[in-house]
């Protein structure tokens, strides 16, 4: 990443975030502890600090096609504590994929915190891609906190899939996503997430479908291990003729807990909801099957938590 | 050679201890293709339990090659070549075909290898190998997925708990062809498989019958099948349902 002024931790932060070995291709802007390190904006995609210095704007052009934008986030110095705000801005018709993420490495004593707050305004019949993923390491007592806000504004016509991610190292998170989609609008949420030691997770999603022909499927796969805590809301409001479909999926482990509050609220004869949740150990025949195979009980523990969450 | 000596095997019904295999004694030997037969509720499938470990017997040892094997786990079992194919083949979230089949070839095959063992079932293995094994593949599909994972293993013995059950006539009459191309191939490792089917247990080289926990009859397939066919053999399982 030679374009890119980052340490050694940071790349391989990104590397764990983005899957990111080299500069990518297209758009991005690169932040690390609070500075930016990088950006490259293209003839379709404009990416400009906001005039307070709180965050970017994102800007995508109507009609632009198969471009993407890469914005992570690392920090490695304790002690920061800092709250973002990232507007995207998609016009009308395009199709674009847009990977965020934040890692934190705190090796210090002091808590390190990253509020990030996305906005997306995605125009008429635009298709947007959107990746998520959240990761801490570092074996300092501070802790890594992050408190994503996630803002979907839908136009008629368009669509978002979203791939939530958190699976490793992250010690207290509040993750609030709130979409509005219009007429014939269509969001796909495929979050996964995983806790262990004393971790503590809200995941809370509201998602009003309020024009006719609006449609949101939101999967939720987690699993909850050691003495961590999660609590799961996924609450789905259909205010016109629309789908609706939300599901819960839990693996709890050792003395994992875990609150799942799955709520609907209809306010049209046409529109149709469903939820789904459920919450249960590792199945025994599962285990055993695995076990005949020749794996160990950890081993088969660990090849049935990975296929959960991929 | 895998020997059962002794065996018991009970559980707790309404507490009373309910014995299901009754002090029973059985040897399979090599490269035999042995077919366990008998009526419902005569402990087949508790059998195939046991030798697989799932569970443990209550008293008596089993021996695998010399070897005592009662104390083993589920693993240590499958790692001395015992392979289990289960009755209702068990279903995973995001676990695919070709990550099962590699776990059980223990090594990282390559997708034309672990294709081979698909076609060896009957199965379009490029339409597959991709699939997550979950709810969305039938019952006869799953079922020869299972069969798929234990061939991968290429173990010296091979349990397969009814493979017919679940399956509908067409499925099963594929599903046969396996089995004999299986006796028909096996030179080395002995094969075991629970089944009522007329069809297995023609091609049976040794027959087991197990009824009420124990071994009822054992011996050569030719000479126990016409025994078992169209007589009144299970007659003294359903006089005790009276």
């Amino acid at each position: 990443m030679a374009d890119i002024q980052m340490d050694e931790i940071q790349k391989r932060m990104i590397e764990e975030l983005a899957d990111l070995h080299e500069v990518p291709v297209g758009a991005y802007n690169f932040r690390a502890n609070s500075k930016l390190a990088g950006r490259n904006t293209t003839a379709n995609i404009d990416i400009v600090s906001k005039e307070d210095g709180t965050g970017i704007d994102i800007r995508v052009k109507a009609g632009t096609k198969k471009e993407s934008v890469h914005i992570p986030v690392v920090i490695s110095a304790s002690g920061i504590k800092e709250t973002v705000y990232n507007d995207f801005f998609i016009e009308d018709d395009c199709d674009v994929v847009i990977v965020a993420g934040c890692g934190i490495h705190n090796c210090g004593k002091q808590d390190s915190q990253h509020d990030g707050v996305h906005r997306f305004f995605i125009g008429k019949n635009s298709k947007v891609k959107y990746v998520e993923k959240h990761y801490g390491d570092g074996d300092g007592d501070g802790k890594r906190i992050l408190n994503p806000v996630t803002e979907v504004n839908m136009e008629e016509g368009s669509s978002m899939e979203m791939e939530m991610v958190q699976i490793k190292g992250v010690d207290s998170t509040k993750r609030t996503t709130n979409a509005t989609l219009k007429a014939d609008a269509k969001l796909v949420v495929h979050e996964r997430l995983m806790t262990h030691g004393v971790q503590q997770a809200d995941s809370i999603y509201n998602v009003i479908l309020e024009g006719d022909g609006s449609s949101a499927d939101i999967v939720s796969r987690s699993v909850a291990r050691d003495t961590s805590y999660q609590k799961l809301d996924l609450c789905i409001r259909g205010d016109a003729r629309c789908s609706g479909h939300t599901e819960c999926d839990s693996i709890i482990m050792d003395n994992g807990r875990i609150l799942a509050v799955p709520s609907l609220e209809a306010n049209n004869v046409d529109a149709m909801l469903v939820h789904e949740a459920a919450i249960g150990k590792i199945a025994g025949d599962q285990l055993n099957k695995l076990m005949t195979l020749g794996l160990t009980e950890a081993e088969a523990e660990e090849q049935i938590i990975n296929g959960f969450l991929k | 050679m895998l020997e059962l000596k002794n065996i018991s095997y009970g559980v707790e019904d309404n507490g009373d201890n309910k014995e299901i295999i009754k002090d029973l004694t059985l040897t399979i030997s090599d490269g035999k293709f042995t077919v366990i037969t008998g009526p419902n509720g005569g402990g087949k499938s508790t059998l195939a339990k046991l030798i697989a470990g799932i569970i443990k017997p209550t008293s008596g040892r089993i021996i695998l090659d010399g070897e005592d094997i009662t104390d083993m786990n589920i693993t240590d079992r499958a790692r001395k070549g015992v392979g289990f194919a289960f009755q209702q083949p068990v279903k995973f979230k995001g676990i695919k075909v070709i990550d099962l089949l590699r776990i059980a070839a223990g090594k990282d095959l390559k997708v034309a290898e672990a294709c081979t063992y698909l076609s060896e079932v009957g199965l379009c293995a490029r339409d597959y190998i991709n699939r997550e094994v979950n709810g969305s593949l039938s019952g006869g599909e799953l079922k020869r997925i299972e069969i798929a994972t234990v061939i991968a293993r290429d173990v010296k013995l091979s349990v397969f708990d009814e493979p017919e059950a679940g399956i509908d006539l067409w499925s099963f009459q594929n599903l046969t062809r396996i089995f004999e191309k299986m006796r028909a191939e096996r030179t080395s490792g002995s094969v075991v498989v629970i089944s009522h089917q007329e069809r297995l247990l023609k091609i049976a080289d040794e027959i087991v019958v197990l009824a009420n926990g124990k071994v009822k009859t054992q011996g050569k397939g030719e000479d126990i099948l016409p025994t078992i066919t169209g007589t009144d053999a299970a007659v003294d399982s359903c006089s005790m349902l009276n």
